[in-house]
């Protein structure tokens, strides 16, 4: 297998809804990747792009082709991945191992969705979809409530009050927000401090609005090449240096496993043992964050605090910089946003900005080496995880 | 090999408050909703068999924003039950008024299956669907 790196990014801003299509959000990111890659568009040899609910969104299947000619990319194969919010991070893992086989050289990787362009009812029908149709849509499950209940059990398990992790939980979001003030990217540019989180509406219990992440419209693009072609179009290449991806069936079917999530477990430990590194090697994390919630469960999952502690953690700023691992300077998708096609290649490009100190002071990590992207797709059926380190 | 339980058929019971499950024969382990194989062992060696419909709450969250045309039903209340046989299942808890749905009142109590409750479908559902309807145990 060849070394494999990213050579440029885009990203269009994440935003609410807005009147531009799916491939021209994807056109403007791909735009960027391509121009910072010092590439034309005819030397792209395959599109590998996320996208989960365009059908819905906007009426339109198969993307991917429609984007590959707008752009200029004329009858190269163009593949479409659905993974829910996973989408695009199946999209750059495939991307990377078409390289690494040797099949391809250079490859555009991405994804788009207008997911706030649906609107909060129709949105969350659609997202539902991402749970297990037959056996668990029928008792009215949606995606608040999945993480709702894992609230509560994660509650219960690790003894901790249920005011004490409200309070974990609203730290978790005022952090984000925190973040995503300075982001120019982010769809939620404000202060939001920890009264205003635990007086908002109460969506599905114990979360509330602030707990949950926006449904946004956006996407992101990424050009992965072989190391060899990749120094040759830039002195910054970021080297994808591990790659991991599990999947699971019905959230119940995980039973006594919960709150904690078996596929991003599997899928982590992957992308570890190929990186050769631990969860103490990484610098920048960009992590899940689609509920305050999912935010503990990941970090301890991602081998960064031990179970039951994280909300202690986000508390006293050891996940903040400065602290144990730097997490979500982004904004996150609570702050940043989640256009979920795109989510993945949007923690992607955040990790190779940081890299290269292109993102504003205010939320600069200086010299991080090693990053590590962490999206999850549906109640845990699909986890990604991708491990990244600066090549200069 | 023949899919012992299929989707239907599982519905079907359940609409007559039936719970059915599949029971491994080579591990002993209970896998409900249904599967090809055994949710522990892969084996495909199972036998469907009725369930007792009663087990503990794990978790529950009660929902207030609901699905495109679910509307009319919120607030309700999500809960995993562990079933008695091994198993965790989704369903329904009815009997309750949702404001009073808290960590204490619910999280590991009794609860046993009480008339199913059915979605009548939607136009992406492809059909209605039956849902474990639980209440707390007396």
């Amino acid at each position: 297998m060849r070394k494999v790196a990213i050579v440029g990014v885009g990203e269009t801003k994440f935003s609410g809804p807005q009147m531009r299509t799916s491939v021209e959000l994807f056109a403007e990111a791909a735009a960027e990747a391509l121009a910072g890659s010092n590439l034309k568009p005819k030397d792209i040899q395959a599109l590998f792009l996320g996208n989960a609910l365009g059908d819905f969104a906007e009426g339109q299947g198969s993307v991917q082709a429609f984007a590959a000619e707008n752009i200029g990319c004329f009858n190269i194969p163009a593949n479409r991945y659905e993974g829910a919010c996973a989408s695009a991070s199946m999209a750059i893992r495939d991307a990377w191992m078409w390289v690494a086989s040797g099949f391809y050289d250079i490859v555009l990787a991405g994804g788009v969705e207008r997911a706030a362009t649906m609107g909060t009812p129709l949105a969350t029908r659609t997202f539902a979809m991402f749970s297990d149709s037959r056996y668990e849509f029928a008792t009215g499950l949606t995606f608040p409530a999945v993480f709702a209940m894992l609230a509560h059990l994660y509650a219960a398990k690790y003894n901790i009050p249920l005011p004490r992790l409200k309070e974990q939980l609203a730290a978790v979001s005022v952090q984000s927000y925190k973040y995503g003030m300075f982001n120019a990217k982010a769809h939620l540019r404000k202060e939001v401090d920890m009264a205003a989180v635990l007086s908002s509406f109460m969506v599905s219990t114990p979360l509330q609005l602030h707990d949950c992440c926006p449904f946004s419209d956006g996407a992101a693009a990424l050009v992965v090449a072989s190391e060899e072609v990749a120094w040759k179009l830039t002195s910054k290449p970021v080297f994808i240096v591990g790659v991991g991806q599990a999947s699971n069936g019905p959230m119940a079917s995980q039973q006594e496993f919960l709150p904690r999530l078996r596929a991003r477990e599997l899928s982590a430990e992957r992308a570890y043992d190929m990186a050769g590194l631990k969860p103490n090697d990484i610098d920048i994390c960009e992590l899940h964050d689609c509920f305050s919630i999912a935010s503990l469960i990941s970090a301890e999952g991602l081998g960064f605090f031990d179970y039951g502690t994280s909300g202690e953690a986000w508390l006293k700023g050891e996940a903040d910089i400065g602290g144990k691992i730097a997490i979500n300077l982004s904004g996150g998708l609570k702050a940043k946003g989640h256009p979920i096609g795109a989510t993945g290649a949007g923690q992607v490009y955040e990790i190779v900005k940081q890299f290269r100190e292109e993102v504003e002071p205010e939320r600069q990590v200086e010299g991080a080496r090693t990053g590590l992207t962490d999206t999850l797709g549906g109640d845990g059926c699909t986890l990604v995880n991708i491990i990244l380190q600066r090549g200069w | 090999m023949a899919y012992k339980l299929t989707y239907q058929e599982y519905s079907e019971a359940l609409k007559q408050q039936k719970l059915l499950g599949l029971k491994c024969r080579s591990c002993g382990a209970v896998t409900v909703p249904p599967k090809m194989v055994c949710r522990r062992c892969a084996s495909p060696e199972l036998e469907v068999v009725a369930l007792k419909g009663s087990g503990r709450i794990q978790t529950f969250t009660t929902c207030n924003v609901a699905p495109e045309g679910r509307e009319d039903e919120v607030p309700y209340i999500v809960v995993l039950v562990e079933l008695e046989e091994g198993p965790w299942l989704m369903g329904r808890l009815v009997g309750m008024a949702p404001e009073k749905a808290t960590m204490e009142a619910l999280i590991g109590k009794s609860v046993k299956m009480t008339k199913t409750g059915v979605f009548p479908g939607d136009k992406y559902s492809a059909g209605e669907g039956a849902s474990p309807t639980f209440m707390l145990a007396k």
